[in-house]
């Protein structure tokens, strides 16, 4: 697995798109923080950003390296090699070379601002973290979509769809539930809603580290309480490792039912 | 030895194999016949276990292959349609075939050679042309000396020089007691380098002997009329 893993990784670190993508964290690092003057505001800005672009882009390059590499899957498959590694290995190169670009490109600017330094670390952080885990998250999701639809557009049309529910439509439900049900006590309905969205719950995660619960209300109290505790951390990020686990436990299985 | 046991394939309701049983032999070379969509390539990936197969089972050297991947280590395989990573070199694709197979001896040198290869060596995959590209998919297939070599359309896209090329390292390999098995179309390159013939037809195996039985068997003397004849009765 592990040398399947290093060609893919190879492979992507060579291609202009992990460059571009790469460029981009590294320009708006740069602009948001030497603009700002503020770490705490440029972390905020980015995790904006982050929680779009960070799972739209895990999706299309998975997508899209999975339809691509299906010849040389091909040749992989007739090698003496077991049919997990070789699926488990390449999604791992795509995830890792993604979050690579991200942490070095969003990493590079906050190091020259001299984020050591600064009280906001464990906010930056943070952030990385769960910028990785969305990657690792959307990569393995549109993995297993590329695995289950021979078609590449009907394919291309799920993962993207499968991106637009999460990172929009999804909090646009909550929303239309909170308002029809305001009646009801929904403190534990919002934090399992937001537990199942990894989008939300990423969202959630860094805002309330940043201190601003307090413009929430009442809801963004009972979610301090829940989140701003490390017990809350801990849930928070075992949640996204679920998400990352249970596709790629998918991706397993499906690897092993397919003909090819 | 290869040992096929009443294999079933379908694909959604396209049903591809319909019981095949068959044996072949350690040293032996056969060819795998029959018209356009019969099975022969489904029947070849069921062996690699690129295909799993509803019913039935494989066994290679008496161990069932089911769940396995380590018996491919034994097989050398020339797919049917040439399709690399477009953005490799030709060396870089040989160094990496051979990186993940391991501790496995290679001589690449020796095809790239007999196939004039090394003004090739330094291009990229989605250059060259499908010619070139199949004596690639060649050097790939021969180059580590496993004892069962499956070549699923070998002559496909070559000229007439490599193609002598082809025969004589297939001859080669049936002198070092290999197994071989080949799906062609091309009947003079089959009755030059086969010594059996497996004749698949819409699912099944409908003969399986020698070249001289088939001819006996349908009373003419050439090979390719035989196989014609083959095909008209099996349509009547």
């Amino acid at each position: 697995m592990l040398k399947i893993l290093k060609y893919s990784f190879y492979d992507l670190i060579r291609s202009r798109w992990s460059y571009v993508y790469f460029a981009f964290y590294l320009l708006l690092g740069f602009v948001l923080l030497f603009l700002n003057n503020d770490v705490s505001k440029a972390v905020i800005t980015l995790m904006n950003v982050i929680i779009i672009l960070v799972p739209l882009m895990g999706t299309m390059f998975g997508i899209m390296y999975f339809y691509n590499s299906k010849e040389f899957t091909e040749l992989l498959l007739a090698q003496p090699l077991k049919r997990t590694s070789i699926f488990i290995g390449q999604y791992l190169g795509v995830a890792t070379s993604l979050s690579l670009s991200l942490i070095l490109g969003l990493g590079i600017p906050f190091l020259v601002y001299g984020i050591f330094k600064s009280e906001a670390i464990l906010d930056f952080s943070l952030l990385l973290v769960t910028g990785g885990f969305l990657t690792f998250i959307f990569t393995a999701i549109s993995f297993y979509i590329g695995l289950s639809n021979e078609n590449r557009i009907k394919g291309f049309g799920y993962a993207i769809l499968f991106w637009l529910f999460m990172a929009v439509i999804y909090d646009g439900l909550f929303l239309i539930s909170l308002i029809l049900f305001e009646e009801y006590p929904l403190d534990t309905f919002s934090l399992i809603a937001s537990m199942a969205n990894p989008i939300d719950l990423s969202r959630i995660l860094i805002l309330l580290k940043l201190d601003i619960s307090a413009l929430m209300g009442y809801t963004g109290a009972v979610f301090q309480k829940f989140f701003g505790t490390s017990w809350g951390l801990i849930v928070s990020l075992g949640v996204l490792f679920l998400w990352v686990l249970i596709p790629v436990l998918l991706i397993r299985r499906k690897a092993l039912k397919k003909d090819f | 030895m290869i040992e096929i046991k009443n294999i079933h394939k379908s694909f959604s309701k396209n049903e591809v194999l319909k019981g095949v049983d068959l044996v072949i032999p350690e040293g032996n070379a056969i060819a795998v016949l029959g018209p356009n969509g019969s099975g022969k390539t489904t029947l070849i990936k069921s062996i690699l276990g690129m295909v799993l197969p509803n019913q039935g089972e494989i066994f290679l050297n008496t161990r069932n292959i089911k769940k396995g991947w380590e018996y491919r280590k034994q097989i050398d395989y020339l797919p049917q349609i040439a399709n690399f990573p477009n953005n490799l070199k030709v060396f870089e694709l040989i160094k990496m075939i051979k990186d993940i197979r391991g501790g496995d001896i290679a001589n690449e040198n020796k095809y790239i050679d007999l196939f004039s290869l090394h003004p090739f060596l330094n291009k990229k995959l989605g250059n060259l042309s499908g010619g070139t590209k199949q004596k690639v998919n060649l050097v790939l297939a021969f180059m580590f000396d496993s004892p069962i070599i499956i070549l699923d359309e070998p002559t496909s896209g070559l000229d007439p020089v490599s193609l002598l090329v082809l025969k004589d390292i297939i001859l080669e390999q049936k002198v070092k007691g290999k197994t071989l098995l080949i799906s062609s179309h091309i009947m003079s390159f089959v009755e030059a380098v086969c010594d059996k013939v497996m004749f698949i037809w819409e699912g099944k195996i409908y003969f399986n002997g020698t070249i001289a039985d088939l001819k006996n068997e349908t009373n003419e003397d050439d090979f390719e009329h035989a196989i014609a004849h083959l095909l008209k009765n099996a349509h009547a």
